[in-house]
């Protein structure tokens, strides 16, 4: 492997690595603050994918904006969601999370095919991300990846931002450890949990909305996100996001060498990455022991 | 939890231990009467069925006796299937070794993604298991190993003896002992020291421990029993259907299955195999045109919101809305 190749491939992984955080840290926001595990997340990312196919032609060129619009529609649609089915299940237990939550991927399937169809579609990259740059004598590497890439790491600064030195932070961290306590404050928990599923939501169709150009869009496209996202946060540490950054880069470059040096094997390798990280430290890399 | 702990009138008890045993004997001995009589379309939907339920009760070993929630069943299902298919070759092979070879495969995976999984607990052990289910769909997905997406078929059925698989009558029959065989087993477990010690697990995993029992053996040893009789369960359909592919060890399986025994009731064995029944029968009912009219095509949705309906207003499954309109059990 020359060092273009090299250099391409690391790029590569750093980019998938980044996405998957940013589909993880909506996963593990949720899991970590209201203690829900949300098997409809891989449909959120799938939501965002097809929304991105359905903007695009309106909005063109304007790709951000684009990107802004579909965030802002996607976060009402999780704050809907919360209010119409996720309010139930903090009182349950997980069993009842996962079937919940495994009826609504149905849901969102179902209705997906019947709005859009079955088939695989392409999602046109915005004229001005659209070329590559050289890198070494041989390779190249597309700007949109770069894009991809630097928008993961705005949104991660962003959400570093938002839950350790803002208000709102403070509340979502207080009300994370300790649910009864603030709202004995005088804090309204049930609107902050509204605004994290929201926010939750936003997260994983950003990273659908962000990746459609690159993978394009199909059925089911959520499912294996999601498995893979699970992987992440398992590695990383239930509720760290810091965890799930670092767990998600560790998975990008293992998926990504993986498919370089054992094509075939590639699926497992990644898995055999978290079953080394479970004989290891069972509470992943940053999580606390239980 | 008051109502798991409070005591039992010792008539209602007996009455429950009478009537938990005789029903499914009365139910398999009607079924083993009838079994010439239910005609192609019948058979095989109650082979069908019957080969769900020796998947649900391996499940509910787990989820509703132990208290592991396993969203990865699928995978031990598949493995049992597909050792099942590849073992028997071009020539066939004798149940007497096809059996015991595709209940171990799938205990043997059982026993490497338990020891792993049961390291951790609760929603990571849920998100562990659907991974390695996921690991073991790629391995038969994406290497030549089974075929890849497309599956294999099966060129000869197991035989034993006069005991041809091809037959529907002799599958029926092998079906249900099979059947009785699981039910009875699990019901030995449930009232053996053993079951007794995974209750204890379930309802208090910490007390458990400080008692002194070595609580991650006994969570193993229910794992690696559960997969056993999931490949059991894979063994059976391989032999029913004559094919196999990655779809069984799909995670929608999985999702399924757990579906089956919540639908019923958890914690009961009867339940595993009325949730099974119900499943199946939900599931041809939402997807056949005569009773549902366009919305067939569409039965993912309708069968996703009934779930979510269920979810709701039924968490106790269907048992638990049986006692709950009996007056005796209030």
């Amino acid at each position: 492997m020359d060092l273009g190749t090299f250099l391409v491939q690391c790029l590569n992984a750093v980019q998938y690595g980044l996405l998957l955080f940013l589909v993880a840290s909506g996963l593990t926001l949720i899991f970590g603050i209201m203690g829900v595990i949300n098997l409809a997340h891989g449909s959120f990312y799938m939501i965002g994918a097809y929304l991105a196919f359905s903007l695009a032609p309106l909005f063109g060129d304007r790709f951000i904006v684009m990107l802004l619009a579909g965030v802002v529609l996607t976060a009402l649609l999780g704050y809907v969601l919360e209010w119409a089915f996720f309010s139930y299940l903090y009182q349950r237990d997980h069993l009842q999370q996962v079937l919940m939550t495994y009826g609504l991927i149905l849901v969102f399937e179902e209705l997906r095919s019947i709005l859009v169809g079955n088939d695989v579609h392409g999602v046109p990259l915005p004229a001005w991300l659209g070329g590559s740059f050289a890198l070494g004598d041989l390779m190249s590497y597309p700007w949109y990846r770069i894009f991809a890439s630097l928008a993961c790491v705005v949104v991660a600064l962003g959400l570093y931002y938002v839950v350790n030195r803002t208000r709102l932070g403070m509340m979502i961290r207080a009300g994370a450890s300790n649910r009864d306590m603030v709202r004995g404050l005088g804090i309204d928990i049930r609107r902050l949990y509204r605004i994290v599923f929201a926010a939750g939501v936003a997260l994983g169709a950003l990273a659908g909305m962000i990746a459609a150009p690159m993978s394009s869009v199909y059925p089911n496209m959520g499912a294996s996100v999601l498995i893979i996202c699970f992987v992440v946060v398992v590695i990383g540490g239930i509720g760290s996001i810091t965890g799930a950054l670092v767990a998600a880069l560790l998975v990008g470059f293992v998926d990504t060498f993986g498919k370089v040096f054992f094509a075939e094997l590639s699926g497992v390798g990644i898995y055999v990455l978290m079953a080394i990280i479970l004989i290891w430290r069972p509470e992943g890399l940053m999580g606390r022991k239980t | 939890m008051s109502a798991v702990l409070a005591p039992m009138p010792v008539e209602t008890n007996r009455m429950n231990r009478i009537f938990s045993t005789l029903l499914p004997i009365g139910c398999a001995a009607l079924l083993a009467v009838a079994g010439p009589m239910l005609g192609a379309y019948g058979t095989d939907f109650v082979v069908k069925v019957m080969i769900l339920s020796i998947f649900a009760l391996s499940l509910q070993l787990l989820v509703g006796m132990t208290g592991l929630v396993s969203l990865g069943h699928a995978a031990f299902y598949g493995i049992g299937a597909y050792a099942t298919v590849l073992a028997s070759g071009k020539e066939g092979g004798s149940i007497a070794w096809l059996l015991p070879l595709a209940m171990a495969s799938a205990a043997g995976y059982a026993l490497v993604v338990g020891a792993l999984s049961l390291r951790t607990r609760g929603v990571y052990f849920i998100m562990v298991t659907l991974a390695f289910a996921q690991m073991a769909f790629f391995v038969f997905h994406d290497t030549g190993l089974g075929g890849g997406s497309d599956g294999i078929y099966m060129y000869v059925r197991p035989v034993l003896g006069a005991l041809d698989m091809e037959n529907r009558l002799t599958q029926f029959y092998v079906v249900l002992a099979a059947l009785v065989f699981t039910y009875g087993l699990l019901a030995l477990i449930g009232r053996s020291r053993f079951g007794a010690a995974l209750a204890g697990i379930r309802v208090n995993e910490q007390r458990m421990r400080a008692a002194g029992f070595p609580v991650y053996g006994y969570k193993l040893a229910a794992f690696v029993i559960a997969g056993a009789l999931a490949g059991l369960a894979g063994f059976l359909l391989a032999a029913r259907d004559g094919v196999v592919n990655p779809e069984l060890l799909s995670w929608h399986n999985s999702g399924d299955v757990l579906l089956m025994i919540i639908l019923g009731g958890l914690g009961h064995l009867r339940g595993a195999v009325i949730g099974a029944v119900v499943f199946t029968v939900l599931k041809e009912v939402l997807s056949t045109q005569a009773f549902v009219g366009p919305l067939a095509d569409h039965w993912q949705l309708t069968l996703g919101l009934a779930i979510i309906a269920f979810v709701a207003l039924l968490p106790k499954g269907i048992i638990g809305l049986a006692a709950r309109l009996s007056p005796r059990a209030a």
